[in-house]
Formats: structure tokens, sequence, C-alpha cells
């Protein structure tokens, strides 16, 4: 456990030091992750409400569907956008393979499903408490949709900070789409591994005490931003 | 709201940093030169006197060589010769080069219980590992090392696959990994010299034989086809060739040195 009290040692030296490389790749992870929440969420968040509100044909297939890719390892997604955007691949022309842009489709591709089921999850227990409410006021689905949306909101933080550790802590995706090339598309966790293979445990380990640091950061300006009583539809309603 | 989309797609695309304008070739590489600091040592001087960016894919060689089949890179590093020489037989490389040379080492607990610091030749280490059922932990993953390595089983007469999970463990990962269980599992190992030197995790391990003329590592450079595919980069892919079995980079990888030791011997002709 030599190397567990080394490490924090050497994080520290590291965060303190600003060390230029440490600061690359912190602000790359932080730069894809970032970008790919944002882009699953664009896509998740209305796509998730709709299976919620929505009634079709075939929705509980759709619905335990997406719930099976939450479970999607990342290896089997990097793999899967490595064979598309490799030159041999279909989209091998757009020349994507080892940018980080490659790495935000790998990493967008992992969190959707979760965005989408766990929006559909938050927004299917509102649309069963007030579904004949609202279509008793004659309200159509769109409006509904939004509505519910920013109801939900702080439970939908939740489950951004769900996708967003989803993709800040994996490394099977965006190793293989990526290359883990230095000064380009080498992120924490790719770095943490390289280390790792080097033999280097105590800085690997420094590494992941840093990653860890930013998330407990970012988990906690959030959670300061977030008021401690939600409003809801209910008391709305009825302080009328 | 189109106006928050379109802003952030720029930051999708305007993620690369690297302008389109800077000459850039990729190289599709085996783990050792990379961990061992070579590629950090030499490529800076490279750069700085072509201007040309080279992005370092380190893999493993079955990796790399199946990558740059499919054309995902420009150049071909890595150190298994009649893989080397079967890629450019099957059209996909333009021509192989030898370009430096270290050798390959077993590893193991400092007690040797297999003795193979008594081993007189690196077929005999294997013979000793085999007949004392000792752990060894192969790299089972079709690179350069898993290649020399096999060679080596087939001319002690052994079939080491057949006791796999049993005293022969195939790790299927690179280097690094297989190392990190070797010495985690007080496994011998067969390692290349460089990426033992700059191994960070010995954990009380040692060179337990070396000096075998049947362990000498030669590392092999190639151009990945442009007929086959023409997006490569063949202009700079060349230029980057010619300069690493020039005088220059064969200077810059002989004066390479870890702890006041070469890692890596440059041999081209």
């Amino acid at each position: 456990m030599q190397a567990l009290s080394d490490s924090f040692g050497l994080a520290f030296g590291l965060i303190v030091g600003l060390d230029p490389d440490l600061l690359e790749i912190v602000s790359l992870s932080l730069k894809v992750s970032l970008l790919a929440v944002t882009f699953a969420l664009i896509l998740g968040l209305p796509l998730g409400a709709a299976l919620a509100i929505g009634r079709f044909p075939g929705r509980f297939g759709l619905t335990v569907v997406i719930n099976s890719f939450m479970g999607m390892p990342p290896v089997v997604v990097g793999l899967l956008v490595y064979l598309a955007l490799s030159r041999a691949g279909p989209l091998g022309v757009l020349g994507l393979l080892y940018t980080p842009s490659a790495m935000v489709i790998a990493q967008v591709l992992l969190i959707t499903p979760i965005v989408v089921s766990l929006t559909r999850q938050t927004i299917a227990e509102l649309d069963s408490q007030y579904r004949e409410y609202f279509l008793s006021l004659g309200i159509k689905r769109l409006p509904k949709l939004l509505t519910f949306l920013w109801e939900a909101r702080f439970s939908l933080v939740t489950v951004c900070l769900a996708g967003f550790g989803r993709a800040i802590s994996e490394v099977g995706a965006v190793m293989i789409v990526g290359g883990n090339i230095d000064h380009l598309t080498r992120v924490m966790t790719t770095a943490i591994a390289l280390e790792t293979s080097k033999g280097d445990l105590a800085l690997a380990m420094a590494l992941g005490v840093i990653l860890m640091l930013i998330a407990f950061s970012i988990n906690f300006l959030i959670a300061l931003i977030r008021p401690s009583n939600n409003s809801s539809i209910t008391s709305k309603i009825f302080s009328r | 709201m189109f106006k928050l989309i379109s802003r952030i797609l720029v930051l999708f695309f305007g993620i690369n940093v690297t302008s389109v304008a800077d000459p850039v070739i990729v190289v599709q590489s085996t783990t050792s030169t990379a961990n061992s600091g070579l590629y950090d040592a030499i490529l800076p001087q490279f750069e700085k006197q072509t201007g040309i960016r080279v992005n370092v894919v380190a893999v493993g060689t079955g990796q790399a060589i199946k990558n740059a089949t499919r054309g995902d890179g420009d150049v071909l590093l890595v150190h298994a010769k009649a893989a080397e020489e079967k890629f450019v037989a099957d059209g996909w490389g333009v021509d192989r080069f030898d370009l430096m040379y270290n050798d390959f080492i077993f590893v193991g607990p400092d007690n040797d219980p297999a003795g193979l610091s008594d081993a007189t030749s690196a077929v005999d280490a294997l013979i000793r590992i085999s007949s004392g059922r000792a752990l060894f932990a192969s790299r089972g993953d079709d690179s350069g090392t898993h290649q020399k390595e096999r060679l080596l089983w087939t001319s002690a007469g052994i079939d080491p696959t057949t006791s796999s999970g049993d005293w022969y463990r195939e790790t299927g990962s690179g280097m690094g990994a297989t190392l990190n269980v070797a010495v985690g599992m007080n496994a011998y190992a067969m390692t290349d010299r460089a990426t033992w030197m700059s191994f960070g995790n010995k954990q009380g391990f040692k060179v337990v034989f070396d000096n075998d003329q049947q362990l000498f590592n030669q590392y092999g450079i190639i151009l990945v086809n442009p007929s086959r595919h023409p997006h490569v980069n063949a202009k700079d892919g060349q230029i980057f060739i010619n300069w690493m079995l020039g005088e220059k980079g064969q200077m810059a990888i002989a004066n390479y040195t870890l702890d006041g030791q070469r890692l890596f011997f440059p041999n081209a002709n």
C-alpha cells in the first residue's frame, strides 16, 4: 500500500505545480465528456420524455431495448465506432478516427441510453399522476412534454450527473477510437491505463485521485445550486 | 435554439485542435518503443527538423499490423519480421527495412524456483519452466514478443497451450500489463529489455536469463501502401522513414539512454 500513500503526495504535487501535461489531459477529458453529455441530453431528454408519455405499439419493447443498452460495455461501443470510422469502414472518408470528435461520438452512444432510460422513468412517474389532469384541460402532448421536463428538472440534473460520470470514467471506448495519442487524444482514464502498463502505479493512482477530485468538485457545485425543497406540480395546483 | 446548436457544433468540430495545415502522420506501433520513452526522446527532434507531427498509436504488434492493413496509419513500426514480410508480400506495405534491435530477456522471482539462471539457452530456459511446471505469464496476443516466444517453444518441441490456465498463463495483454500480472502472481515472463528497464513495478523481480542469439529482437519499419489506401500520407510517411533509417534518426536512437543504458541499437543498412 506504499503506492497508495505515495500517490496522494504525487497528486498534490501535480496539482499544486500545475503540471502542464496534467492540465492538458484534464482539459481534454472535461471537453470530451461535457460535450458528449450535452449532445446526449439534446438527444435523450426529448426522446425519454416522448417514450414516457407516448402510447404506441412496441412501446414496451423499445423501453426494454433502450434499458438494455445502458449495460453496453464501453469497449464494445469503442469497437463499433472504430469499425465505422476506420479507413476500411463506411465512414472512413470523414477521417475522424484518432480524433477527440471520435471520442465524443463514442461517449454520446454510451450515455444517451442512460439519459433516455432515466428520463423516461422520471417523466413516467409524473405522467401517471397528472395524465388525466392534463387530458381534462385539453393540453396537447408537446406542451405537456415540455412542462414535465421543466418540472422534473432537478431529478434530471441527477440524470446528467449519471451520464457525465459514465463518460468521464470509461476507458474502453476512448482508448480504441482515440488511440491514446500523446497531446492529442490522451485523457485521464487512458493516461491511467498507460501509467499502469508502465508499472508506474503510484502515478496511475495519483491520476485516479485527481479524477475523483474533479468528479467530487462537479457534484459539489451542482448540489450547491439545487434548492433543498423541490417545487412540485401538486403544491402549485393546490396553492391556488 | 438553433444558435445554441450551431455553437455546440462549432465546439464539436473545433475540439480537434490541430490546424489542417500542419503535416501529420499516424504511426501504428508496438508498445516497447513508446513505453520505454524512445518516442518521447526522438520524435521531437524529427518534428523540429521537418515540421511534421507524428501521432503514435501504440497498441502492440498484432493490432498495429491489423490497423495498418485497414489503412488506419501511414507507417508501421513493429518487431515481428515474419509478420512484417507477410504484410508487404500481401501488398499492404511498400517495403520493409531493418531499423534497430535489442534483445528479449527472461525475468522472474528473486529465488528463481525453476533455476533459469543455470539455463544454457533460451530453449533450455523454457524446458526448465515447462518441466518444473513453473508459472509463466505469456503475452498470448499475437504480438512480436508473443510470436518470438511461440517460435522458441516450437524449437523446444513443447506445446505450452495444453497447460493454458494451469502453469502457462496467457494474459492476452500488452507487455506492461503482462509484467504486472507476472510480478503479481510470481510468474516468469519473457519481455524485451527496453520495456523491462523502464518498468516501474518490478517488485524484486530480476533478469534470470539473457544473452542468447535466439533472443535477438529486430524492429522493422514499413510505409503503408498508398496504392491500397490512397489517403495514406505517403509523402510525409516516407520522409519519416528516411529520417529514421538515415544518419540523424539512427544517431537519435543510439543516443537514447535510460539510467545510462542504451535500450535500442540502430542497425539500418
